[in-house]
This record gives C-alpha cells, structure tokens and sequence, in this order.
C-alpha cells in the first residue's frame, strides 16, 4: 500500500512542479493523473500495483469534500444576502449543464457511429 | 488537567478532536445513504457538511480552528485526482472510441455551465467579485480557486460554490437524465463530470464504473476549458 501511495504522491508531485514550471491552466493532480495513465500504457504491470490503493481513494471520493464543504459556515452574511439568486444560479446552470453536455454527446455519437451497445443502461437500475 | 472545561479547550485546538470528527461525520453520512437505499438525495457529503456545521455552531468553533485538523482530509482530494487514472486506463480503448462526444459534451456542457450560471445570477442582481466567484463553480476546487483567484472572485466563497454545485449535481443527474431518456452511460457520466466535478464523479462511481470513468474524463478536461472560458464570459457580463 505505501509503495503505491508514495507513487501516487510522486506523480501529483511532478504534475506540480510541470504546471508551475510551464505555466498552463491545468492543476498540479490533472497532469499527474495524465502522467500516470502515461506510465501505466508503458507499462501495465504498474496499473496493477496501483489498482488497490486507486480503488480505496476513488471508493470514498466523497468524503475528502467535506472539510471545503464546511465552509459554509464561514459564508453566512453572504449567503443571507445573496442566497437565493446564487442557488438559482447554481441550480438552473447545473440542470442546463448536465441536460445539454449528455444531449450532445449522445447526439454526436450517434452521427460519428461512436455508440457502444456493452455501455448502455438497462431499464430499471439507476 | 482533570477539568472538562481545561481537556475541552486542549483538545479544540489540536487536529485530533476535528480530524476524527470529520471522518465519523462521513461514516454517518455514508450510513444513511445506504440506508435510504444509496438515493441520490441522500448525499453522503451533504449530510456531513450539516452535522459538523451544527457541531461547530454549537460548540462555538472557528472555521480555521476546524480546518486546522480537517486539512488532512481535505489534502487527499490531490491524490484522488491522479487515482482517476486507474478507471481512465481501464477505459482506454472506450475513451479513444468516444473523442468526438467527448468534445461535444465538453464544449456544450462548460460553455452552458459558465453562461447560464452568470446569466441567471445577474437577473438576480448579483455583480462584481460575487459573479467571478461565481464563474468557475463547475469545475473542481483546487482549479476553480485558481480561476476565482486569477478573476478578482474571494477563494472561499468559490470554494462553497463548487461544493455546492457538485452536490446539487450528485442529486440531479440520475432522476434528471431519466427523465430525459439518456442511457448511455458515457454520456451520462460525462455530462456529470463537466457540470459538477468530483462530487458528480463520486456519485457516478457509485453507480456504474463507465460512468465514473467518464465523469473523471469530464472533469479532468473542464478544468482546462474553463479556465480558458470562464473569464471571457465574465467580461462579457460585465463583471
């Protein structure tokens, strides 16, 4: 488990120092999971010493959004005054997001023949 | 130190008291999602935030005095990011397949994400470094603070507002995307991707591992256009 951890920090590691020292838009974490998949295309074998610790991490993605998630309490004065214009904004732009972004990548699928039937949902399951 | 008062004030200012807090905070959390039958409304994350805010209020904590042990949670959000690289190379030869969607969805999904949230927020008023706070919300934290930063936005409130929009999208995608009929599940978990980041990827792990490969694909790329875009369309409103 550490030796995969400590690799997982060496790559987040190298994609901090690659997104400071080439000054691009993407964060440091991006460029190391770019770096990583990379390395396990070089070598597989890699990709399965990794999978264990990548399981637990993504399995409780979740939790590691709490603590930003806090800080709503530091927020409040804000939150009373602008509350409700920023949850519409925030919950109008998701809707229309989420809707348009799947509508036109099934859309384009559909025209470029990129479908992929084993990725299909079946009825009934969420 | 026998006194309660004494070890009470000894241990809310270390990391301990806060660190395990958070983590039972979440195991409460992740218990009533499985509980209500892992429905999307009951948001592991949001239960969490609304136990350990009313813990704070009540027991009178400072948001710093909290992070100051919660940082070691907050910290893994990094390595999470490059583990996205697991399902990504899992999913390759599916990935090389989808380019064309992927960019569709991608162009469609963040311009809308950045417009219509400005948009409405400026029918309701709101201007200035709260409409560049606002802008990045779609995008993961870390990016989105970099964004708000380099925009004239306040980090924090950016940093609410991407939790916020990421929650919100956890809860809406899979009643919303029933309801408009989209079964694919790279479409699915893409679109959640772009539009609410890594809680909308958590969520699309959750339930199905195409999905969440795709919603990380999502995030990965929004996180590039938006800071691309995202200060266009400010200027556009104005802001």
């Amino acid at each position: 488990m550490i030796p995969a951890l400590s690799l997982i920090l060496a790559f987040q590691l190298v994609g901090e120092v690659l997104s400071r020292l080439l000054n691009v838009p993407l964060p440091g974490p991006v460029i190391g999971m770019c770096l990583l998949v990379a390395a396990c295309i070089w070598r597989p074998s890699l990709a399965d010493r990794m999978r264990p610790v990548t399981q637990v991490l993504l399995a409780n993605l979740s939790l590691f959004f709490v603590p930003a998630g806090v800080g709503v309490i530091a927020h409040i004065p804000t939150l009373r005054e602008y509350g409700f214009g920023l949850a519409a904004a925030i919950m109008g732009s998701t809707i229309l997001a989420i809707a348009t972004g799947a509508w036109a990548f099934s859309l384009v699928a559909r025209w470029t023949g990129a479908t992929d039937p084993s990725a299909m949902k079946d009825d009934g399951n969420d | 130190m026998t006194d309660p008062a004494l070890i009470w004030s000894y241990l809310a200012e270390g990391p301990l008291l806060w660190l395990t807090a958070t983590l039972f905070a979440y195991l409460i959390g992740n218990a009533c999602f499985q509980a209500a039958g892992r429905q999307s409304w009951a948001n592991p994350v949001l239960i969490a935030v609304i136990l350990l805010a009313i813990l704070l209020g009540v027991t009178g904590t400072e948001y710093q005095t909290y992070f100051e042990g919660a940082q070691f949670v907050h910290f893994m959000l990094g390595p999470a990011t490059v583990a996205l690289a697991m399902p990504l190379y899992d999913n390759l030869s599916r990935v090389r397949r989808a380019a064309l969607p992927m960019l569709a969805g991608l162009v469609v999904g963040s311009s809308v994400a950045v417009v219509s949230a400005l948009a409405i927020a400026r029918a309701f008023g709101i201007s200035g470094p709260l409409l560049a706070s606002l802008a990045p919300k779609s995008t993961t934290a870390p990016v989105a603070i970099g964004i708000a930063e380099k925009i004239g936005g306040q980090p924090t409130l950016t940093a609410l507002l991407v939790l916020l929009t990421g929650i919100f999208g956890a809860i809406i995608v899979t009643p919303l995307l029933n309801l408009l009929g989209v079964k694919d599940w790279r479409a699915r978990g893409f679109a959640v991707g772009v539009a609410a980041h890594g809680i909308g990827t958590a969520r699309a792990f959750q339930v199905n591992a195409t999905a969440g490969a795709f919603s990380g694909i999502g995030m990965g790329l929004n996180s590039v256009l938006t800071a691309i875009i995202a200060p266009m369309v400010l200027h556009l409103f104005g802001g």
